[in-house]
């Protein structure tokens, strides 16, 4: 399974204002690999994972799986097809991970969403692959954030899609919690064959994690290649205006320089 | 699975308190009937009383099957609420949609020369006319809800434009009431107390009928309103068209509280109150456990209030002046845990 974009314009409508942030998208997001999207803020990286998982509607240009157009698909087909984890915190009490990650098998239920024994399966099997089934019976308001996050990308292996997309989810995370996290995306996507495309600020552990990278520079560029590839071309230095904050190779992160 | 035999514990519990509680209803009253008649009667035997007769048959058992509807369908309605505007202290009352279908009641009877508190069956198109004056009423507050949802993202102003617009439907209908008779603002007043014996026998096959058709439906929705725990962003993408759930929920939501206002009047509480008690008794958000739980559990609260409104020493106790002693304790309790969790 392959998720194309063509010629894709991303951006907001306002009334009859139209912005579009970034234009002429041709990006491929490959299964087996782990993608990391990065770019300040305000780039549109929010705004491109919103269009990729139909929050947001294509400007212009068109995204497909295996060549079948991804907006003209109701909701149910896409909910099989591309699993999500936001950066907004789940407020709700009374869940336990148990009952949050069986909400992923919601695409593969009947109408009152009973859950067969496969299900309980597929749902035992996500909590174990991410390390969170000692937890099972936790309610998901007791976790750490860093155990939350775990429960979230547990209910989103759950729902069973070839393509799992996460917004920024180390941003509240401390830096073991983070380091971990990434990790942990790293397995899937290598283990599982799954295609995962997430965005973030955290520089150095996108570099290390990362199969591909998606830049969006501050020209309103977006760059696409292998972390290796784009390394060696030095292509981070395109990501900020200032020309004083210098990307240093060895430590992987930006650094002041005088 | 400790979780699923302490819902059926629940369950059991609730149905026998729902049990002793319309016992309850059935032997003590302001008249006192001796409890080998009311076997009697209720077996169909008949009583040599007349009187007691009628007590039981056309007023104990018709309020009894009223309250215990109405208290769920008000919780269940408080329920649908707190899950759609992901609020914990939305209910029907406090949202204003009780007195928006308050409001279409009092429309239609002046319109057609009724006064409230007599509506049930002198309004000229009968009570089907006022019950569909509390649709729309209802209907009406639910859009202005939806609409300010839009705009207001913060879910307290949302409550707060919520008892603006329970103020002005009051006020509405009190200036409605200033060109009624003085006959019809007694009435209005007597409504307003809320109470549970206003459905006849005649009407209770509409009213149960639209109550227990609305509870089914909420049960259907089990498995969007368990999406909808994790946000609309969540909800989306495991499949569920966010827009036509909350359109069919607001609409189940309006069906329950505008038929219960129609014969009850406004009661506050019971709606924002039960489903918390739900949770507290079954420790789960999960809509397939919590919607029995919530149906059960207010109807039990809704007989409690009605055996305390029958039983005071000076006449009938309003249940509006029963249901916030239950509810504001509770009410206060949830503010106060969620200020220490966040």
């Amino acid at each position: 399974m392959q998720l194309t974009t063509h010629d894709l314009t991303i951006g907001y409508i306002t009334g009859k204002q139209t912005t579009a942030i970034l234009s002429h998208l041709n990006l491929n997001l490959k299964q087996g690999r782990l993608t990391a999207l990065l770019g300040r803020n305000g780039a549109g990286k929010s705004t491109l994972l919103r269009t990729i998982t139909s929050a947001s509607q294509p400007i212009d240009g068109s995204i497909d799986i295996d060549g079948k157009d991804l907006t003209a698909m109701n909701g149910r087909e896409r909910s099989r097809i591309i699993a999500l984890v936001t950066t907004e915190r789940i407020t709700v009490g009374g869940l336990t991970v148990t009952d949050l990650v069986s909400l992923g098998r919601q695409p593969h239920t009947g109408f009152l969403g009973r859950l067969s024994q496969s299900d309980r399966d597929t749902v035992e099997h996500a909590m174990q692959l991410v390390g969170i089934d000692h937890k099972a019976n936790s309610y998901t308001s007791d976790l750490s954030d860093g155990e939350r996050q775990k429960a979230m990308i547990a209910r989103a292996l759950a729902q069973d899609t070839p393509i799992i997309i996460l917004d920024e989810p180390t941003a509240f995370l401390d830096i073991a919690s983070r380091i971990e996290t990434m990790q942990l995306l790293h397995k899937l996507a290598h283990e599982q064959g799954k295609a995962v495309l997430l965005s973030s600020h955290d520089l150095s552990q996108s570099l290390l994690m990362a199969d591909d990278l998606w830049l969006i520079t501050n020209k309103g560029k977006l760059i696409d290649g292998t972390t290796a590839e784009l390394l060696k071309e030095n292509a981070l230095e395109r990501l900020f205006d200032n020309p004083r904050i210098k990307f240093n190779p060895t430590l992987l992160d930006f650094q002041y320089q005088e | 699975m400790k979780l699923t035999i302490r819902f059926y514990i629940t369950c059991i519990v609730l149905l026998a308190v729902l049990f002793l509680l319309a016992l309850a209803c059935l032997l003590y009253g302001s008249v006192d009937i001796p409890a080998s008649d009311i076997g009697n009667i209720i077996m169909g035997k008949g009583s040599d009383n007349a009187a007691w007769d009628i007590i039981i048959r056309q007023s104990r058992v018709p309020m009894i099957i009223t309250a215990a509807l109405a208290g769920a369908a008000l919780s269940v309605s408080g329920l649908l609420l707190q899950t759609t505007f992901n609020n914990p202290l939305a209910g029907p009352s406090i949202l204003g949609v009780s007195a928006g279908a308050g409001l279409g009641v009092a429309i239609v009877m002046l319109a057609t020369g009724g006064t409230i508190g007599t509506l049930l069956g002198t309004a000229a198109g009968g009570y089907i006319t006022t019950l569909i004056g509390a649709l729309i009423g209802a209907g009406a507050v639910l859009a202005i809800l939806i609409a300010f949802s839009a705009i207001v993202r913060s879910s307290t102003m949302l409550l707060i434009v919520g008892i603006l617009v329970s103020y002005l439907a009051s006020s509405i209908i009190s200036l409605l009431n200033s060109v009624a008779s003085e006959e019809g603002i007694h009435s209005y007043v007597t409504w307003g107390f809320g109470n549970f014996s206003g459905v006849t026998t005649g009407q209770m096959p509409v009213f149960a009928t639209a109550i227990i058709l609305s509870l089914i439906a909420a049960t259907l929705m089990v498995k969007p309103l368990n999406a909808l725990l994790l946000g609309t962003r969540y909800a989306e993408n495991l499949g569920v068209n966010t827009h036509r759930t909350r359109n069919t929920l607001l609409v189940i939501t309006g069906v329950l509280t505008a038929v219960v206002t129609a014969f009850c009047g406004p009661i506050g509480f019971i709606g924002l109150v039960v489903p918390h008690v739900a949770r507290f008794m079954t420790a789960t958000s999960h809509h397939a456990r919590l919607i029995p739980t919530t149906i059960l559990a207010g109807a039990d609260v809704a007989l409690l209030c009605t055996l305390i409104s029958v039983n005071g020493a000076h006449g009938i106790i309003p249940i509006n002046a029963i249901t916030p002693i239950i509810g504001v304790p509770i009410i206060i309790y949830i503010i106060v845990r969620e200020k220490i969790h966040n």
